[in-house]
């Protein structure tokens, strides 16, 4: 209780380190996840320059690396398979979830609710620290001996069973972020359920909360099995179990001395019983950052609003029975590989209805071309193809020669790159001016916007030749299989697009700090919107409102007839 | 300064009917629930697709594992009237119960030590074979939340139960929800008794 | 001289290959048409609805007809590719040939090879221990067992007959690897501790390669085997050139490092 009234007494470590306040909280999980979005690209930026010049030297900074890693400026396979397996891992557990839940959640569900805060402060800020661990760990697991984890991601055993010691680091890491993810969610749900404004009935939400929301009942119930899977791939590890390891294992000619009587499909199921509604973490708070973007710039309300709630709960529901279908070629039969398909291709009607609703919303607007609505646009048809390249991939007979193929890293990057990660940038320079009281740079943004455009699309595009061909993931060397020789040009064009994505990111990074010195100050309601948000100072003292607010109508009132203004804001009580 | 303070702290929503804290505490049960569930999972996979499987009956220890069911399913209920005593104001009352509660519980956990004592005495580890392998992890982790509990309850017997004084309602909310929490671990050992122990 | 590799589906050299690359290229058809016709629309209704002096935005609109006709179409759509054509064809890739009639052929994967094992012309399998697997015997063949004096194995080279099915009994010895013959579009998840089969046949000669599709380690990318689809008269000439020429059991050597032939 004393937190919420005597902020302006604490002592700076309390203030703006250990706070409890969410808005704080907030900008912590975005600063951290914006900077591991950069170290994790700084990965593949370096996996990129072996792919395109296989066994070649890396110019200036290949000797800065030790010979763990480099040999004479050349990658060693093993690092090869590091930076693949830390990429993913830090891209969507310490980036892309972070930045999208714990950042714009944490930062706008109270805000646009009209709460003071989230509904457990102390428990938010033991979120972000135990995250912050699980990051720190993730990246100290790349200084032990032998180096960090490489057996993917997705650490399938046998082989993460038997890995080094760095597959331990990242199971030690990965418990710290569930934790955290587990912690964050139970905020999430109580805050929104409890804690809404007078008036603010569910069917008033702003569609960015209603997918905050949804998102935090996949993180709730989808984690613990990956947890569980990752406590017992810690006792295969440690204490010399076998859940994963079956009898009669042979590695480099000598027979592994366990147990036996395990099962490595054990683990597939465990983890994917996760990973699959995990991606529906990494795309509902996009599509939730779209439609409040699309609303504001098009001064319309979203078309098909309760079609698109309806849709996304529905998802959310059939996301926790698709998970086999990273599954088809382990051998499964007819009857589960039937229920598989028939689940995931229902499951692509809910993410249809959304897509669309977003679209047709901009039919009959009046469509402002800032920089969040340049992003928020170019999302529908990014995320179009991520959504349309799943089908062949859903699909049994299809997926048989294109899974674990360069098809699926084009199709799924297409959904998380050039879908979420545009839908954060969206989200960055649309709600930079609340958080700061300054606008970002138009000509900054559109130069980042389209650049980036450009080279995401050179980056992801050739992937699927590549993968129609055959051209398998995780190849350290592409040269070895015939039957990846001959796109290999492509290899060196996906290589110089991806720098050039790098490059094209300066733009930004120069507009989000130096806007916070030079950018247009601004104040409460710039984009002339609707939600409660927009109420509110820039940026929100501690408890966020002056008075506590009370909702009158739903969140995307723009141009309503007979009103003199254009917007007409939901806790505003008389006529606008 | 604001007027906008953190509501449904101590008195429940009006449509919801709960606390922020037992809405709180059934969402992270409700994550605890497809915790065990994938370890029985697991269980259930692992033991199909064995060639062969011992009876818990025949390897492990029967009588002092149902002892600690009864320990356990007792400290339930001294955990139901440590809260019921604050509801009647009577807080000495609730100290007498919580701290039996705690006691129970630690008494859980010294039977527990005893059985895994004696499996290692005799050679029996988790990477004996995957029987073990499964019995440990299960009652492993359904031990450190038992601790974890221990934990908890023990801050609400001493530094947390000065809360008494000033937010009683707040403090007896806590404690209901420790008290789910504690019910909760003891329902998963009423799951793990008889699957591990008897089948 | 055909070529196999290019941009785009491989060589098709399997006889139910066709089946596979219809349906991908019908599934590439109408996605291709139908990302166009909606990107078309969006840039259309991104010009049409450009914010410019005089023109507002409306409030209420009507519901429109044409998309849920359009999800509707496309959920019908899915229900003709499962029904149609992605069951059949699984079922039909799934169902392993009588045994008399395939030639059967046993692969067992290791870190980074592929092990092959002909039953020879007594048709059985020679049976395998582990305790006997050694550099000179990676398969662990037990030749004193009967079955086993004709076995004929190899290391990273399948040689199948034209025109003929051929089951390929999958396992492997350490790590989850994935068999894959690109161009019989024949790819299985190889996991330790199973023995699953898959089946193909040939319809052109030539030589092609295995690939391994799952990462199984450092040496995931050069895990590659030589596939060599002959006519009949070269195939059996193939065999009888690597059939056993001693009949004595291989000695059980002491287990040391396989050093794998890459």
């Amino acid at each position: 209780m004393s937190e919420q009234h005597h902020s302006h007494d604490l002592p700076f470590w309390r203030k703006y380190i250990f706070s409890v306040d969410h808005k704080v909280i907030g900008i912590q999980y975005g600063i951290s996840g914006l900077l591991f979005l950069l170290f994790g690209f700084c990965l593949m930026m370096l996996m990129r320059w072996q792919l395109a010049y296989p066994g070649q030297p890396l110019p200036v900074l290949g000797n800065l690396f030790s010979e763990k890693f480099m040999v004479g400026g050349i990658m060693l396979p093993e690092f090869y398979n590091q930076l693949g397996a830390m990429h993913g891992t830090i891209m969507v557990f310490l980036g892309v979830v972070p930045l999208a839940v714990g950042g714009f959640g944490n930062y706008f569900v109270p805000l646009q609710i009209g709460a003071p805060d989230m509904a457990f402060p102390k428990l938010n800020m033991t979120s972000y620290w135990v995250y912050f661990m699980g990051g720190v760990t993730m990246i100290a697991s790349f200084f032990v001996p032998q180096g960090t984890a490489q057996s993917g991601w997705t650490s399938y055993p046998p082989l993460a069973d038997i890995a080094t010691v760095g597959q331990t680091m990242w199971l030690i890491g990965m418990v710290f972020l569930i934790t955290s993810s587990l912690l964050g969610s139970v905020n999430f749900i109580v805050t929104i359920v409890q804690l809404r404004a007078d008036g603010l009935s569910f069917f008033r939400l702003p569609f960015f909360v209603w997918a905050q929301f949804v998102t935090s009942f996949l993180l709730l119930l989808a984690f613990p099995p990956l947890e569980a899977a990752g406590v017992l791939q810690l006792m295969d590890r440690v204490a010399g179990t076998s859940f994963f390891l079956p009898s009669g294992l042979v590695v480099a000619g000598k027979p592994l001395t366990v147990s036996g009587g395990g099962n490595p499909l054990l683990w597939q199921h465990l983890f994917w019983f996760l990973a699959h509604p995990e991606v529906y973490v990494l795309i509902l708070p996009a599509m939730g950052i779209v439609a409040e973007i699309v609303a504001c710039n098009t001064r319309k309300p979203i078309y098909g609003y309760k079609s698109m709630v309806y849709s996304i709960v529905f998802l959310g529901f059939m996301s926790f029975i698709v998970w086999a279908h990273h599954m088809f070629l382990t051998g499964m039969g007819s009857k589960m590989s039937a229920f598989f398909q028939i689940t995931t291709m229902i499951i692509s009607i809910p993410s249809v209805i959304i897509l669309t609703a977003l679209a047709l919303s901009l039919w009959g607007g009046s469509i402002r071309f800032t920089t969040p609505m340049l992003f928020a646009t170019a999302f529908l048809p990014m995320f179009g193809i991520g959504g349309l390249t799943g089908l062949p991939l859903g699909l049994t007979a299809s997926d048989i020669p294109l899974h674990d193929t360069y098809y699926v890293i084009g199709h799924f990057h297409y959904v998380v790159a050039p879908g979420t990660i545009f839908a954060l940038f969206a989200g960055i320079y649309h709600w930079y001016p609340k958080v700061t009281g300054r606008k970002m740079s138009e000509i900054l943004g559109k130069i980042h916007f389209f650049f980036s455009l450009i080279f995401i699309n050179g980056v992801f595009m050739p992937m699927f030749i590549m993968g129609l061909a055959g051209v398998s993931r995780r190849l350290y060397d592409p040269m070895q299989y015939a039957h990846a020789q001959p796109t290999q040009p492509l290899n060196v064009f996906i290589s110089i697009c991806a720098w050039s994505l790098g490059l094209a990111q300066i733009p930004f990074i120069l507009n989000f700090f130096g806007s916070l010195i030079w950018g247009k100050k601004v104040d409460r309601n710039p984009w002339e919107s609707t939600t409660l948000e927009w109420s509110a100072p820039s940026p929100p003292p501690h408890g966020n409102f002056d008075h506590v607010p009370q909702v009158y109508r739903g969140p995307y009132e723009y141009s309503v007839p007979g009103q003199k203004h254009d917007f007409w804001p939901q806790d505003m009580a008389q006529e606008n | 300064m604001s007027d906008n303070l953190i509501r449904y702290i101590s008195k429940p929503h009006p449509v919801t009917g709960v606390t922020n804290a037992k809405l709180g505490i059934w969402c992270f049960l409700a994550s605890e629930v497809m915790l065990f569930g994938a370890l029985f999972s697991a269980y259930i996979l692992l033991r199909t697709g064995a060639s062969s499987w011992p009876r818990g009956s025949e390897i492990l220890n029967v009588p002092l594992a149902t002892l600690n069911t009864i320990i356990l399913i007792t400290s339930s209920v001294t955990m139901v009237m440590a809260w019921a005593s604050l509801a009647m104001k009577e807080f000495s009352k609730y100290k007498r119960y919580m701290g039996a509660t705690i006691l129970l519980a630690l008494a859980f956990l010294v039977v527990k030590s005893f059985e895994y004592g004696h499996k290692f005495e005799h050679h029996h580890f988790p990477a004996t074979d995957t029987f073990y392998a499964i019995y440990f992890t299960l009652t492993g982790l359904h031990g450190l939340h038992v601790l974890g509990g221990v934990v908890v309850n023990t801050y609400f017997l001493f530094p947390g139960s000065r809360m008494w004084e000033h937010e009683p309602e707040q403090f007896m909310g806590r404690i209901e929800c420790a008290g789910l929490y504690w019910h909760f671990v003891d329902l998963v050992w009423i799951f793990l008794f008889p699957v591990l122990y008897l089948l | 001289m055909t070529k196999y590799y290019g941009w785009g589906l491989p060589y098709n050299a399997s006889a139910y290959g066709a089946e596979i690359d219809r349906l991908i290229y019908v599934l590439h058809v109408f996605m291709i048409l139908l990302f166009v016709g909606w990107f078309a629309f969006l840039l259309f209704t991104l010009f049409k609805f450009r914010s410019r002096p005089g023109h507002k935005a409306e409030y209420k609109h009507n519901h429109f007809k044409a998309p849920t006709y359009l999800e509707v179409g496309v959920a019908l759509f899915e229900a003709v590719l499962l029904l149609g054509f992605s069951f059949p064809i699984a079922r039909h890739v799934r169902a392993l040939p009588p045994k008399g009639e395939a030639m059967e052929v046993r692969i067992v994967a290791e870190q980074f090879a592929w092990n092959v094992h002909y039953p020879g012309p007594d048709g059985v399998f020679g049976k395998t221990d582990i305790k006997l697997i050694g550099p000179a015997n990676p398969l662990g063949l037990d030749r004193s067992d009967p079955a086993a004096k004709d076995d004929i194995t190899a290391i990273n080279q399948l040689h199948v007959p034209v025109n003929k099915p051929v089951i390929v009994r999958l396992s492997s010895k350490d790590v989850i690897h994935s068999f894959f013959l690109p161009v019989m579009r024949v790819k299985q998840d190889v996991i330790p501790g199973q023995n699953i089969p898959v089946w193909f046949q040939a319809k052109a000669s030539g030589n092609f390669e295995i690939a391994c599709a799952q990462l199984c380690g450092l040496g995931h990318y050069r895990m590659r085997g030589f596939f060599i689809v002959d006519e009949p008269d070269k195939f059996s000439a193939w065999l009888a050139k690597f059939a056993p020429k001693v009949a004595a059991p291989a000695p059980a050597t002491a287990a040391a490092p396989v050093v794998p032939a890459v």
